[in-house]
């Protein structure tokens, strides 16, 4: 049986800094999850990422990752390496949580 | 120590305008990631969870002063002021930005380094005996055979796509430090009978997600025959290694699949053509590196301050016993820097530490350093007259810690903090692991034994082969730790056996706690070790410490 589809935001990571983005709803690259898109269609997800693919200058290896909204209505990862890529590492405070 | 030659100079130095120029038609458009990823793969480039890495190669993990400052600065400058030394004795730099990086590799070739074949399936860094030339044991230092490798590898046309990655480590010793039967060839120099000294060759060693000890493929190779029978074994490996699945493509798998006697032939058969037409090393080059290891000219000088710190300074007297080594002079010791300070992670070292690291070696240890695949830093010439101070500047930077051997000098991958192939974290555990033994001032008591941690089934934390050996993987979203029994790196190399079901992450110190106290309650007298005391009892005790409400494993009590 086909697995059910779960609600995804495209991720991937800026190239010149190598730093996660994700694909916003206005087709920007954002470093927040918060302002990402959520696609809860599979073929709606696959095209943006094809779409995102296009973009190849601006980033390198975008994918789907699954996420869900939170209390705010905001998209959180679910899965806790795309927790630990909206934050950073956890021995040092760098990345994302030392930038924010 | 080897300096580069003015063909490595103006190899390195081309190679980095290369990558200026690809990073520059990467950046406008012109080359897709496609069509980069190879390219900047080949300068060591690679793209981890947060940011780009860049690993650098330190031949056999030597390095001098002027190039620990160099690491120290491209650290500060642009990075976030540390590198992490690695299992394979290289530095990596976790926060490069694209733009930079060519500017890193010429700041890099200004010292003769660069980040060449540290990725890819070529031969990579070849990793020496981090004691090398000051072991007590040596039969001869390793490094210049470990320098004529790299010469010899270093853009080699015909090995630079081979089915996958190769690895080469040296050891001149019979005590082997180098993990030589982990590698795709291992190199153990020994005597023959006239007490002429040549090497045992060990292919198809290799940890990753199948595990094996490499085999004998020559009891006794003469030195002046190695590089023709090297070529021999990665020809027959370039042709006959397979190339339909990534992970049956080193050359352990092909050993296996193919035999070892099969194997045997067909690279003695290779060698013979290859012997009959090498013209022989050049004498004048070998001549050039072995020159280049002279060892330095040692002098006897009084020990008194150190003998009188010994009695009067019990920290100094814990380190001295704890992190040094004798060396074949007398009055000498190899002093084993920890990167290992309770709750630090392994490996790293700030820019402050490096300088300090590079002025110390400057100042009193003949300007040598290494790099050991223990993720600790040598000073492998260090007068006992120049001891005290030695500490006293070691100690001033925070790298007194004084646990050489014992359970928080662990071995830890980036894992999950950092790298992009990571199923679960490594440095948290190696973190945890430290402070709670270090809690429970049982460090010394228990002694000798190695914790090995990978973040996944690649194993670059030689999880394999740690006493106590940690793997983290991802089990339905959830980390989780598997752990293996009675691994062992050295002479008398073992692959560890997976203990049983994996622990989640809060019940991983537990577990381990009850293994460590099954062994001090059940070893002979605290000279025997966790390894020594696995091996008399077996695992089925310390399989009943890991599991006693499991009826499977706690049934087996002593
Ligand atoms: S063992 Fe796995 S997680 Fe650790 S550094 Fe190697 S590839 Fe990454």
């Amino acid at each position: 049986m086909p697995r059910k589809f779960t609600p995804k935001v495209i991720t991937s990571n800026d190239l010149l800094e190598g730093d996660v983005i994700y694909l916003a709803r206005d087709g920007e690259w954002v470093r927040d999850i918060r302002r990402a898109a959520l696609y809860d269609d599979e073929n709606e997800a696959i095209s943006a990422l094809a779409c995102a693919d296009s973009h190849r200058h601006r980033h390198v290896g975008a994918y789907l990752a699954d996420a869900a909204l939170n209390d705010e209505g905001l998209p959180d990862p679910v899965h806790f390496r795309e927790v630990f890529r909206t934050r950073g590492p956890t021995n040092y405070f760098h990345g994302k949580q030392a930038d924010s | 120590m080897y300096r580069y030659s003015q063909f490595d100079d103006e190899f390195v130095r081309t190679r980095v305008a290369e990558f200026r120029g690809q990073v520059e038609r990467r950046l406008d458009g012109s080359l897709s990631e496609d069509e980069f990823k190879p390219l900047r793969l080949k300068n060591g480039l690679y793209l981890q969870l947060h940011a780009y890495m860049l690993r650098v190669a330190i031949p056999y993990g030597t390095l001098n002063s002027r190039q620990m400052r160099q690491l120290a600065m491209i650290a500060e400058r642009w990075d976030k002021g540390y590198g992490h030394f690695t299992t394979r004795q290289n530095i990596q730099f976790n926060w490069p930005k694209l733009r930079d990086v060519p500017d890193i590799l010429d700041a890099l070739a200004d010292v003769s380094m660069h980040a060449i074949q540290t990725s890819g399936n070529c031969i990579r860094n070849v990793t020496a005996d981090h004691f090398a030339g000051a072991a007590c044991d040596e039969i001869e230092d390793p490094r210049p055979t470990a320098e004529l490798l790299r010469q010899w590898s270093t853009d080699h046309p015909e090995f630079q796509y081979l089915p996958r990655k190769f690895k080469i480590a040296v050891t001149g010793s019979p005590n082997d430090r180098a993990v030589t039967r982990a590698h795709d060839i291992g190199l153990r120099m020994v005597r023959d009978d006239f007490g002429k000294p040549g090497f045992e060759v060990l292919i198809g060693g290799g940890l990753g997600r199948t595990p094996m000890i490499g085999m004998v493929a020559r009891a006794f190779l003469p030195k002046d025959h190695l590089l023709p029978y090297i070529e021999a074994i990665l020809r027959v490996y370039n042709l006959a290694g397979r190339r339909d699945n990534k992970h049956k493509a080193r050359i352990k798998i092909l050993v296996h699949e193919t035999g070892r006697d099969i194997i045997r032939e067909r690279i003695e058969a290779e060698f013979k053509r290859r012997l009959a037409v090498f013209p022989g090393i050049d004498p004048q080059l070998m001549e050039d590196i072995d020159a280049s290891f002279r060892l330095p000219e040692f002098i006897d000088r009084p020990q008194d301050e150190h003998e009188g710190l010994l009695s009067s300074d019990p920290e100094y007297r814990e380190w001295a016993e704890q992190n040094l080594t004798d060396h074949r002079q007398d009055g000498y010791r190899i002093v084993t820097v920890s990167l290992k300070a309770i709750g630090a992670t392994p490996g790293d070292a700030t820019s402050d530490q490096m300088r300090a690291i590079a002025a110390i070696a400057e100042k009193y240890a003949y300007d040598e350093i290494r790099v050991s695949h223990e993720q600790n830093i040598i000073l492998p010439h260090v007068p006992l007259a120049s001891m005290p101070g030695v500490y006293a500047d070691l100690k001033a930077v925070g790298l007194a810690a004084a646990n050489i051997g014992l359970i928080s000098d662990i071995i830890a991958c980036p894992g999950m903090d950092y790298c992009s192939l990571a199923t679960a974290r490594s440095i948290p555990v190696a973190q945890d692991i430290a402070r709670e033994f270090n809690a429970l001032e049982l460090e010394k008591r228990i002694g000798h034994i190695k914790v090995k941690i990978s973040g996944c089934i690649n194993a670059c934390g030689h999880h394999h082969v740690g006493h106590i050996g940690i793997l983290g993987l991802d089990r339905a979203g959830v980390e989780n730790y598997q752990i293996t029994l009675g691994g062992d790196g050295t002479e008398t190399a073992a692959i560890g056996r997976r203990a049983g079901p994996g622990f989640a992450a809060d019940e991983l110190l537990p577990a381990l706690r009850r293994l460590i106290d099954r062994y001090l309650e059940t070893r002979l007298d605290d000279r025997e070790t966790f390894l020594a005391c696995y091996r008399r009892l077996g695992e089925a005790p310390f399989l009943a410490a890991l599991y006693p409400d499991n009826p499977r494993y706690a049934g087996e009590q002593l």
